[in-house]
């Protein structure tokens, strides 16, 4: 702590604001220039997100209360340990989809209808994904998450208004139930701030039947098996930027929601059936998408299903944080592998769609079975895609090695071998439906005649799933990150 | 509340659990989409009322603020998502000339 400036240095709020201003000065600016903020913003968020990084780090948990206002009636912005890995990651992968979208949403000259309506929705999305992360307050998550859902549903409407329509009435009936929670929750406790909900006793039936409210309708908008049937049609059809961002990212907030409940909210109230529901619903989900997966017949609908059973795993960190505390040296391995994994399976999600988005330009489909050779006339891409999946497998030594050895040693050191076999069958199956489109790039011997895919788009995918496998190999920061201001249910489980 | 017959505050508060009723079955059965959006107004009200009532804090107290201020931030967040919604069920209404979702073969998605 060598300058006070660090201390004093607004990171919460200037992650909320510039993004949104940014989004306003894109409908003033037009679609010629609108394009060209992002080349500006995107580094000042990496720099802001790395200061706030810091602040965590070395001075704790930092809490804002905006405008002065202290809770119950003012708003809070909290940036603990958990905030901070999410935050970075959306700074990351936000600002490589925004590079990447020069092309497909940029103007080369004149404005078009994609360069002037893409960057002000791309600019929200980004605002809304950093208020989810780091919103202390549920009733603030819940106006952050329906702007973040009405960014992503005109994102999808690019590709197909079916498929836009469908994630759309998921989404409205999620908001009612996780809206309807929380006037219940209101009602019983008289304040609706995280800490402060935390530290309230109120009748244990009332948490229970609104955090059961709300964790339906986050679900929905998470898109757990069985209410994953709006993804793969949402995130197949869009454009290759969009679909990465909602992959990557989207889902994950709603995710985010949810932990903040159980582990911070309310984690004496979940109880045994609760966390095993969770648990099977995530062996569903694995399982189910992998086999859908394992049939589709385009690229990004692989990729697609592939989310919906990556999703699953994150699920397991509800029956086994804590479980194996005791023989597991690292203190809550699970809860930390689980987060590890939504790390991972972000940016490797995110290179895998933009990979998938070049082979479609380069084509113009993404048909697997006429992919052939493609390996050739695209190496850089090729090669992004199967670090991808390395990290997606949990092949060592990526970050989704990582994430699943942490959850993977939990199980098996308390005992759920069922988990544990789900986990290494998920793995499986990964490999085998993500082997099928390398294959089909890889074969023949010859180099098909592609459209042009300029050489520095073909990095932004390899600079992310490099990032993915890095995440394995330089994984101290980031943990250490992750631990700060952890619940402590993160350590001893929410069972007992 | 307790044998006392129904204050006002409960009254309202049931009329709007019975709209939220009301509005689940409508967007469980209707096939039709602006249905389901005006359904979806429907639950939201309902949810809304609920709200307020619970906001009551018994005679000679007033009612609680807070509920109000989030009422209203609710109304606008529900205003915008169903201007959305009727957008893109034009935008689908000219496409396909239907205004309906069929069922999805699991596992193949969209046709490109």
């Amino acid at each position: 702590m060598t300058a006070p400036l660090p201390g004093a240095f607004p990171a919460l709020e200037l992650l909320i604001v510039l993004p949104l201003a940014a989004s306003l000065l894109a409908i003033l600016l037009g679609g010629r220039l609108a394009p060209r903020i992002v080349l500006l913003l995107g580094p000042a968020m990496l720099v802001v997100t790395a200061v706030l990084a810091f602040q965590i780090q070395t001075q704790g948990p930092v809490r804002v209360e905006i405008g002065g206002w202290e809770a119950p009636l003012g708003i809070a912005l909290i940036g603990d340990g958990l905030a901070g890995v999410f935050l970075v990651l959306t700074a990351i992968v936000m600002t490589a989809v925004g590079v990447f979208a020069q092309k497909p949403f940029g103007s080369e000259g004149a404005e078009t209808t994609e360069s002037y309506t893409f960057w002000p929705l791309y600019f929200a999305m980004w605002a809304a994904l950093n208020a989810v992360f780091c919103g202390g307050d549920l009733f603030n998550l819940y106006v952050a998450l329906e702007l973040l859902t009405l960014t992503a549903v005109a994102m999808v409407a690019y590709g197909s208004t079916r498929a836009a329509l469908r994630y759309l009435l998921f989404a409205l009936a999620g908001s009612l139930a996780y809206l309807m929670g929380i006037v219940l929750l209101y009602s019983a406790t008289g304040t609706l701030d995280i800490e402060l909900l935390a530290r309230q006793d109120t009748i244990e039936a009332t948490r229970m039947v609104s955090g059961a409210l709300m964790t339906a309708g986050l679900l929905a908008k998470t898109a757990l098996f069985p209410l994953h049937g709006w993804l793969p049609p949402a995130h197949g059809s869009a454009p290759a930027p969009a679909s990465a961002l909602l992959s990557s990212l989207v889902i994950k907030a709603s995710f985010v929601i949810i932990v903040r409940i159980w582990f911070d909210v309310m984690p004496d109230v979940a109880g045994t059936v609760f966390v095993q529901l969770l648990s099977i619903l995530g062996a569903g989900a694995v399982l189910y998408g992998s086999l859908l997966a394992l049939r589709q017949t385009r690229l990004k609908m692989i990729i697609a299903y592939s989310t919906v059973a990556q999703l699953g795993y994150l699920f397991f960190i509800f029956p086994l944080a804590g479980g194996a505390a005791a023989e597991t040296p690292w203190a809550a391995g699970a809860w930390s592998g689980g987060m590890f994994h939504a790390l991972a399976h972000g940016l490797a999600k995110a290179a895998m769609f933009l990979a998938a988005g070049l082979v479609i330009e380069a084509l113009g489909h993404d048909r697997i079975d006429d992919i052939k050779g493609i390996a050739r006339a695209l190496p850089l891409t090729m090669f992004a895609f199967g670090l991808a999946a390395v990290s997606l497998m949990g092949l060592p030594p990526s970050g989704g090695f990582l994430a699943k050895y942490l959850m993977l040693t939990a199980a098996l050191a308390d005992g759920q071998i069922g988990l544990a076999l789900v986990m290494l069958a998920g793995g499986l199956l990964a490999a085998a439906y993500l082997f099928r489109p390398v294959n089909r790039a890889l074969a023949g011997d010859y180099v098909p005649e592609v459209a042009v895919v300029t050489y520095w788009r073909q990095l932004i995918p390899l600079g992310l799933a490099l990032l993915s496998v890095a995440l394995g190999i330089i994984s101290e920061p980031p943990y250490d990150l992750l631990q700060v201001g952890r619940s402590k249910v993160a350590v001893e489980g929410i069972d007992d | 509340m307790s044998g006392a017959g129904l204050d006002s505050a409960t009254l309202f508060a049931l009329t709007g659990a019975i709209l939220i009723g009301i509005g689940v079955y409508g967007f469980i059965v209707h096939a039709h989409l602006l249905r389901r959006i005006l359904a979806f107004n429907v639950i939201g009200s309902g949810i809304f009322l609920m709200f307020g009532a619970l906001g009551f804090r018994g005679a000679g107290n007033g009612t609680d603020p807070v509920p109000q201020a989030l009422i209203i931030t609710g109304i606008v967040v529900a205003l915008s998502l169903t201007a959305l919604a009727v957008a893109l069920l034009v935008k689908l209404a000219e496409e396909e000339g239907g205004a309906t979702l069929p069922e999805e073969q699991p596992g193949r998605g969209e046709a490109e």
